[in-house]
């Protein structure tokens, strides 16, 4: 198809590896290094957490109690990572299970709530029918009243819909993203042009075929960062009074029983915050390394 | 087989202009999973917290309607409210502006790294999102006696004396927020711009410099900037959302009610009322009052944003 063809041809013409690497003239060395400079003092100082929590993760028990605290460890030991199993062994189901409740939950509802929120986004910013202004404004406004007080309708709404104790009440809620929403909206509107749709309908393509085949690969920067929020929160997510049975439970919520131990088992709770970042950070880098290669289809212009 | 292929097209396209339902159908086909979801989850909810709000409403007996005796009461007769809209405001104004401007510039120098260099830029400044509830550590760090990191370095150093109890002490407690704030709510708005950065075309840089754009600060207002104004918006908003909504870090760190109220926000007093004190219809009256606030702040920006544009 012709426009397809000329998103490929694009992605070849701009190959990322080596426009990146040519030093862009408008750039002085000095303004360079004070750059990089400012840059990895802000970032150690963001980093700050992550390493308190790697490092006491690995401290033995009498570093954890020692006053002063230190913030780097010592002597580190595996030990805190070693019980964990111990302390799991009291759960009444395997821990097996409880992984893989995570895993689908977060990966199934990932998908499906990058799916919903950028069709909803592409109508929202191309169609041609009217309200889709006064959609996008309910949209925009929804995001601004504190989900705070919604808790109780929420709860009454998935109780109407027999939901509660299933694993739609994990993963339906996430469909109704307007942060999404809001994102891929702002994106397609800034960086599709018009032009570029009206060539691919000229070509006989479908609407569909114009989200999945023009669409969704140009936006793709947006799509993995919103791959990252959703990730990173439905992972962490601990149902509100929706899940009961023992067998539907998700990591987090054993969690909270290993972590509730005082200080004894600061350093085991220490350890489970930090392989409960793993998946998390696994996300990150699938998503940067493919940010970096989506950079070679950017650029379509009008 | 292409004059086929156009003849046909031709044929669809006088059954179903350009416009029309038929043409359309596909759009609302796409957008009403989204439609269904937000209606039930979201607008549903909103409408019936708003409505919670005219009443009187424990949780256990049914509400029970009371028009606006929930906002008189508000507005005439709860001093906390008014300290607690002031707090916000000082939030709101300080690490909101902040923030936006923060998470764009960062974006931007990140930018201008390879690719390898910027992923591991980026992942610094996204760790903080990361770990959850890592603000916890600040607890550590702010600790009262001189123990606490930021104490015992002072101490070393000789700038003080004898150790500060930073937590709860109404003059300090303000910058301590702000800044916790900021270093936790900023990944969202920098990653958003970073994909933004990444669209942004290469070829237009090209052009620019043909075009006589000398540095990078010259590129950044005629070209940059300007490529990036969906983007922005979206960060703004995002900005106005997250400082308005102050309240788990300062619930972390200084507790409820703070020393002399001085972190005490808006939706901390909300979530006391919803959860410690059971008066639903009145937490909902002021999750309606922030929520109009927000939204006439969202209109203003975005009037301000569209005149900065020009």
């Amino acid at each position: 198809m012709f426009v397809i063809n000329i998103v490929k041809s694009l992605k070849n013409r701009l190959p990322s590896k080596n426009k990146m690497a040519v030093r862009r003239y408008t750039r002085s060395k000095f303004g360079d290094f004070l750059n990089a400079a400012l840059l990895v003092a802000a970032g150690l100082f963001t980093m700050l957490p992550l390493i308190y929590a790697v490092c006491t993760s690995f401290k033995p028990l009498d570093e954890l109690l020692i006053f002063p605290p230190r913030f780097f460890v010592r002597r580190p030991t595996l030990g805190n990572y070693m019980i964990l199993p111990d302390l799991m062994s009291s759960l009444k189901v395997p821990l097996s299970r409880y992984i893989f409740n995570s895993l689908f939950i977060s990966i199934v509802s990932t998908f499906f709530y990058i799916i919903v929120a950028t069709m909803a986004a592409f109508v929202l910013s191309k169609a041609k029918f009217k309200g889709r202004n006064v959609l996008f404004w309910i949209v925009q406004f929804a995001l601004m009243f504190n989900a705070y007080t919604l808790g109780i309708p929420r709860y009454l709404i998935f109780s109407k819909m027999q939901i509660i104790d299933t694993y739609w009440v994990s993963i339906l809620p996430h469909m109704a993203s307007t942060l999404g929403v809001f994102l891929a909206k702002q994106y397609i509107e800034g960086y599709i042009p018009n032009a570029l749709l009206e060539a691919a309908k000229i070509d006989g393509a479908s609407h569909y075929r114009v989200f999945w085949s023009i669409v969704m690969p140009v936006i793709k920067p947006a799509w993995l960062t919103l791959m990252l929020f959703a990730f990173r929160d439905i992972w962490a997510e601990v149902p509100n009074g929706t899940i009961f049975s023992e067998q539907l439970k998700t990591l987090p919520q054993i969690v909270t029983q290993i972590t509730s131990g005082g200080t004894a088992r600061a350093g085991s709770s220490m350890a489970v915050t930090v392989i409960m970042m793993i998946p998390p950070i696994l996300v990150f880098l699938i998503s940067q390394s493919n940010v970096i290669e989506a950079m070679s289809s950017a650029g379509i212009k009008e | 087989m292409f004059k086929a292929k156009q003849s046909k097209l031709q044929g669809r396209k006088r059954i179903a202009p350009e416009g029309s339902f038929r043409e359309q159908l596909p759009m609302f086909v796409m957008i009403s999973p989204f439609v269904i979801f937000f209606v039930i989850f979201t607008i549903i909810p909103i409408l019936s917290s708003i409505f919670f709000s005219f009443t009187s409403y424990d949780m256990i007996s049914s509400p029970k309607l009371v028009f606006f005796e929930n906002y008189r009461r508000l507005i005439t007769n709860d001093p906390t409210f008014m300290v607690t809209v002031k707090n916000t405001f000082i939030f709101a104004v300080v690490s909101g502006p902040l923030g936006f401007l923060l998470a764009f510039v960062l974006a931007w120098l990140v930018n201008e790294f390879t690719p390898k260099v910027r992923a591991v830029l980026s992942f610094m400044f996204y760790a903080p999102s990361l770990v959850g509830n890592a603000y916890f550590i600040w607890q550590v760090a702010f600790s009262g006696d001189s123990y606490g990191y930021i104490n015992s370095l002072l101490l070393s150093i000789g700038i003080i004396t004898e150790p500060i109890v930073w937590l709860k002490n109404a003059t300090y407690l303000m910058p301590i927020i702000i800044v916790v704030q900021l270093w936790q709510s900023m990944g969202v708005s920098f990653l958003a711009n970073i994909s933004g950065l990444q669209n942004v075309s290469r070829d237009m840089y090209e052009a620019g410099a043909i075009d006589g754009i000398r540095n990078r600060w010259q590129e950044l207002r005629y070209i940059t900037l300007p490529a990036m104004s969906n983007m922005l918006l979206f960060s703004a908003v995002m900005q106005i959302q997250s400082s308005f909504s102050v309240s788990a870090i300062a619930i972390t760190l200084a507790g409820y009610p703070s020393k002399s109220n001085a972190v005490d926000t808006i939706v901390s007093l909300m979530q006391d009322m919803a959860t410690v004190r059971y008066e639903l219809g009145y937490a909902s009256a002021i999750a309606v009052v922030l929520f109009i606030m927000m939204v006439t702040t969202r209109l203003l920006v975005g009037r301000i944003l569209s005149t900065v544009e020009k």
